[in-house]
């Protein structure tokens, strides 16, 4: 991989993180409220999947979704705008932190039940297959999710009827509080696809590059008529599964061997290495991620008067 | 004008929603090739190819998929076989269904509409018995019908598939091949909602829906014979529920009013029937409210029929309200 494209996934996950970091503090002071999942640590499988995506393609997400918003290229400010209450945000403030979507950039919604939106997913596919786009779909979700019969379902249903569809597990090796190798007697999770007649591969989700090549590979293939395929993606996330969660069930060495593999760790060293002036890098991004939400917090309250329409057509 | 009985209304609003509107998908347990278990769904695979197809058991999958092909421009008609297999599969109507267009202001829709049938029959068991239309009218977000008729059948499947809302269309089997009669098949789709005056008489608004309006019917036959004279007003969509021609009815029933459901009597929508009401100020003297006891639905037919009203229990309960 060049040192530019790293330097570029450098950027793109300082953003994701930076917003992060910057919803955490705005929490911290009451801006933001209520419940917020953050996704740091986990930035290199947005910044590296989300290349395979076009203009007709369609992505689903959950509740830690915010990177996955970003990586398919939605504005901060409105993203802010939504998680601050705002009339400017992407749903005027209805879908918070955890439910919002914004289509207008192939973002179909996160989804604040866990392994909720894996069958939207395969729909959109399904609907690509008639309106002559041949749209790919893809759908992340958790380790947790796995566990879920409705991921199962979806899964089937995708690999039944061939839709082009990657099913991208982040297994940050929790599922919520508990560890996921507590749950499942067989923690080799890419057998489940395998099983269901799917390609499915396990990948270091911490390396932007290996996420992009292979989510590729496995999009060319689908798009090809190849059908719906698995990636489980390895990572950590470096904080509690919600904004308050004091992560009494990790322990202090458990959390310090993660910081040293994380995405951003990583990537900074390499490029270091080659010269990069990092700081730079996320000093501008900061910069970018600090208007953004100085422009968001500026902006008009959601619409109280409005808060009865939209419910039907 | 086609004779059609309630399933082939049903076959037939089907078949002219898939020539009309191109966007439409057919799918479901065993709709295709099989025709569907009630073989509400025959023939249509045959005539539409790929846009009609059989799907693994998997209500979720099924109902997920129409939300997601939906919001990306499908307009999905989806079948749960049994309206009690809904259950395994709620998420996907009640947290998912139901808030995309609210949740997106309006960004995102899930124009489906899901087939089902309900309540009970002889010898079916108590998780293939139940009425569970209040589930969906406690959701806000979804529509809700179920037709009685073959000529509502026909109309209301067409004005739910037209509509750009998530519409529930509950059938009760007992229907599917009851006597065929004439059906306008070829009127422009209808607004959705709206209600039917089956009959009008002044004591009382008996106001009812799904197959058990048969039974209101052939029950205030009957007391019309010994004349007591009743209005049945029909309101096959829930939501949109025809509050306004309740209202209007039971200002010419002098306030009687008296509610028949098959589903079972407590958190019935039949008691938000009489709240609404007696909130509108136009009841006089207390309602009445029949449906099926509260308990489970035991298979064997003569448990079954102890539980659930007939026209002879509808008689008996109405005579003893309007005459006492």
């Amino acid at each position: 991989m060049t040192t530019d494209r790293l330097a570029a996934d450098l950027r793109a996950m300082w953003r994701i993180r930076a917003f992060e970091e910057k919803i955490q503090a705005l929490h911290k002071n009451g801006d933001v409220r209520g419940s917020v999942h953050l996704c740091i640590g986990q930035e290199a499988g947005p910044v590296g999947a989300c290349d395979a995506l076009g203009e007709p393609d369609a992505l689903f997400a959950t509740y830690r979704g915010h990177g996955w918003a970003i990586g398919r290229g939605t504005p901060l400010r409105p993203l802010f705008a939504e998680l601050l209450g705002r009339a400017t945000g992407v749903n005027g403030g209805r879908g918070g932190s955890a439910h919002f979507s914004a289509p207008e950039y192939g973002f179909y919604g996160e989804n604040s039940i866990v392994g909720g939106g894996a069958s939207h997913a395969v729909g959109a596919a399904l609907a690509g297959k008639y309106d002559g786009t041949d749209r790919l779909a893809m759908t992340v979700f958790g380790d947790g999710a796995m566990n879920q019969g409705a991921v199962h379902e979806a899964m089937n249903f995708a690999a039944v009827f061939g839709l082009p569809v990657l099913f991208l597990c982040e297994n940050n090796r929790y599922s919520e509080l508990t560890p996921i190798r507590d749950m499942v007697r067989n923690e080799q999770l890419t057998d489940r696809a395998t099983a269901l007649g799917m390609p499915a591969t396990r990948i270091d989700g911490n390396d932007p590059a290996v996420v992009r090549e292979t989510v590729a590979d496995l999009a060319e293939a689908a798009r090809e008529g190849g059908g719906p395929a698995f990636v489980e993606l390895t990572t950590q996330r470096l904080v509690g599964h919600y904004i308050g969660d004091v992560q009494q069930y990790r322990t202090k060495e458990d959390l310090e061997a993660d910081a040293l593999v994380e995405p951003i760790v990583v990537a900074t060293k390499k490029l270091a290495e080659s010269g990069v002036d990092t700081d730079a890098i996320e000093r501008e991004v900061r910069e970018e991620v600090e208007t953004a939400a100085r422009q968001a917090l500026a902006d008009p309250a959601a619409d109280v008067s409005k808060v009865k329409e939209h419910l039907y057509a | 004008m086609p004779e059609l009985n309630y399933s082939g209304a049903v076959n037939a609003a089907l078949r002219r929603c898939l020539e009309e509107i191109p966007e439409t998908l057919l799918y479901g347990e065993d709709v295709a090739k099989p025709g569907g278990v009630h073989g509400v769904t025959r023939r249509l695979w045959k005539d539409f190819g790929d846009r009609v197809f059989d799907t693994p058991i998997s209500e979720s999958a099924i109902l997920g998929s129409a939300i997601g092909a939906a919001m990306l421009g499908r307009r999905p008609i989806v079948e749960i076989m049994w309206a009690d297999f809904f259950l395994v599969a709620l998420d996907q109507m009640v947290n998912q269904a139901a808030n995309v267009r609210y949740i997106s202001e309006g960004r995102l829709t899930a124009p489906l509409v899901v087939r089902t049938q309900q309540g009970n029959s002889p010898g079916a068991c108590a998780q293939h018995s139940q009425n569970l239309e209040a589930l969906f009218t406690h959701t806000p977000g979804l529509r809700v019908a179920m037709p009685s008729t073959p000529q509502d059948a026909f109309d209301i499947m067409v004005s739910a598939v037209y509509s750009d809302d998530p519409v529930v269309v509950i059938d009760n089997r007992t229907l599917y091949f009851g006597d065929k009669q004439e059906v306008v098949t070829d009127a422009a789709p209808a607004p959705i909602g709206g209600s039917h005056l089956r009959r009008t008489g002044d004591t009382a608004t008996v106001v009812t829906w799904g197959a058990i309006t048969h039974q209101v019917l052939a029950a205030a036959d009957r007391l019309a014979e010994e004349g007591v004279q009743v209005t049945v007003l029909e309101t096959p969509w829930l939501n949109p529920f025809d509050h306004d021609a309740l209202h209007q009815s039971l200002a010419s029933t002098g306030g009687r009013l008296a509610v028949v459901h098959e589903a079972n009597t407590t958190g019935g929508f039949g008691g938000e029937v009489i709240v609404r009401a007696l909130e509108a100020g136009v009841l006089s003297g207390r309602p009445l409210r029949i449906g099926t006891d509260d308990s489970r639905i035991p298979a064997t037919p003569e448990l079954a029929a102890a539980l659930i009203p007939g026209a002879d229990r509808i008689f008996t309960e109405l005579k003893q309200f309007l005459t006492r």
